[in-house]
């Protein structure tokens, strides 16, 4: 049986790690190599890069930490962030990335996702969604640019879309939950889990491990993500993983 | 020196990189004289496998990698690497594989409830306690990207993961090795795998 995935989240600018709150007040929490490697030593299942602020500045994304991290490292790498084209993709693939995950650019640009699982796969594609609930009608939409910037479509219909134009994976990040640390957005992975068959990171409000346990019980995502969790070592991946092991998650351990 | 076959299926740079970091020589090639040279073959492989056999023919490579592989050069066959190993494939029509391990490689069963391909990491339980690789998948996790898996006897067999249906994992038949997940991104077990067999090609 699949192993459920544990993933420290990256977010690199200019090749240093950061992790914002809400996407704002990025605080340096060093190098992207020697994260890497720790978190390797710790036990996570995968590792996700994201250039934070590459859509946002319109910057080539970065291959050059990739190459070096891949190096030393040796598991799935998912890189994300300002990636516009296939030629992008390409490149990031050569400097050892495993996948790629679009945001923005596949918003701005549907057929990118297709045109980049037609050439390297579907395994390699990875459609992150960041996600906030309209108060007023209850529903999920999708926001693009960082996070800055409402599109108006519906999350759930998004993430069917983009499945069918050829994404293996969804990286599924709250905005609502993100930083809070109260957990999971429960509801909002069970409305995707339904709509989509491919496997879906869940990504947004950990704080505890008991956090974990709750999405990987009671919605289908297969992975869950986390970043200044696990940067500031609140949480030890070894940790949670003892404790989801013993309440019945099969993790790798 | 081991060299990697470079026929223009797949990625090779990680599983060159994994080799680096554990101060193998090793290169990447194409060349049948440089391939008939090495002391250990590696035959990695992302993709569709009738595309992978025809990039192979069209260099010639089926025939070196037959030849090295029956006058007994260990070869290590990785991901779809493995399963051109074998005699044929179903993927996309039937195609015909390298015939150096004995089966055929399959779609998994419509009639499970399964995610398609399977990805990410999963369990080995050992078949054959003699392999080299035994010890080290002994219960261990590796990472799997794939869609199709190898049916074949289970002499064959090292090691199975679970995957709605047993799914051979590492094969070998005497000095040909496969493994259906990738060493290169599995963590300390799979530098511990790569290493073994490292040491077999040193022997």
């Amino acid at each position: 049986m699949l192993a459920k995935r544990i993933i420290p989240c990256l977010d690199v600018d200019h090749g240093k790690v950061k992790k914002g709150i809400n996407f704002k007040n990025l605080v340096d929490v060093g190098s992207p190599v020697e994260i890497a490697a720790e978190y390797e030593l710790q036990g996570a299942d995968e590792l996700v890069f994201l250039d934070i602020t590459a859509t946002l500045d319109q910057r080539k994304t970065m291959a050059e930490t990739v190459e070096e991290v891949s190096k030393q490292v040796f598991m799935p790498l998912t890189v994300g962030g300002g990636i516009k084209s296939e030629e992008a993709m390409h490149e990031l693939l050569q400097s050892g990335a495993d996948k790629i995950s679009l945001n923005s650019a596949a918003i701005n640009d549907p057929e990118l996702i297709t045109d980049g699982a037609e050439r390297f796969g579907s395994q390699c594609i990875v459609c992150a969604i960041d996600v906030k609930k309209d108060v007023g009608t209850g529903r999920y939409q999708v926001y693009s640019k960082g996070g800055t910037e409402n599109t108006g479509l519906d999350a759930i219909k998004w993430a069917k879309k983009a499945v069918e134009l050829g994404a293996g994976e969804l990286l599924v990040t709250s905005m609502d939950c993100d930083g809070t640390k109260q957990g999971f957005d429960i509801d909002l992975y069970q409305q995707i889990g339904e709509a989509v068959h491919v496997p879906i990171i869940a990504s947004g409000g950990a704080g505890k491990k008991e956090d974990f346990l709750d999405v990987f019980q009671k919605t289908p995502v297969t992975g869950a993500l986390a970043a200044s969790l696990f940067h500031f070592g609140e949480l030890k991946i070894e940790e949670l993983k003892k404790y989801l092991e013993e309440n019945g998650v099969n993790v790798r351990r | 020196m081991i060299v990697a076959v470079d026929y223009g299926a797949g990625n090779l740079a990680n599983v060159l990189k994994a080799f680096r970091y554990l101060d193998e020589e090793v290169s990447a090639s194409s060349s049948p004289t440089t391939i008939r040279q090495a002391d250990g073959i590696i035959l990695p492989g992302v993709g569709a496998f009738g595309s992978a056999m025809d990039e192979l023919k069209k260099r010639r490579l089926n025939q070196v990698l037959y030849e090295e592989a029956k006058a007994g050069k260990p070869l290590l066959g990785i991901c779809l690497g493995m399963q051109l190993l074998f005699d044929e494939s179903d993927e996309f029509g039937v195609h015909e594989g390298l015939h150096l391990i004995p089966g055929r490689v399959e779609a998994f069963p419509k009639d499970i409830d399964l995610l398609v391909p399977q990805m990410g990491w999963n369990q080995n339980v050992v078949n054959n306690e003699q392999s080299i690789f035994a010890d080290v998948l002994d219960g261990s996790y590796t990472y799997f990207v794939h869609s199709y898996y190898a049916k074949c006897d289970q002499q064959y067999v090292v090691s199975y993961t679970n995957y709605g249906v047993k799914v051979p994992s590492c094969v070998e038949f005497k000095n040909v090795y496969g493994m259906q997940f990738h060493p290169e991104k599995s963590g300390e077990k799979g530098l511990e795998m790569l290493e073994r067999f490292i040491e077999r090609v040193d022997e």
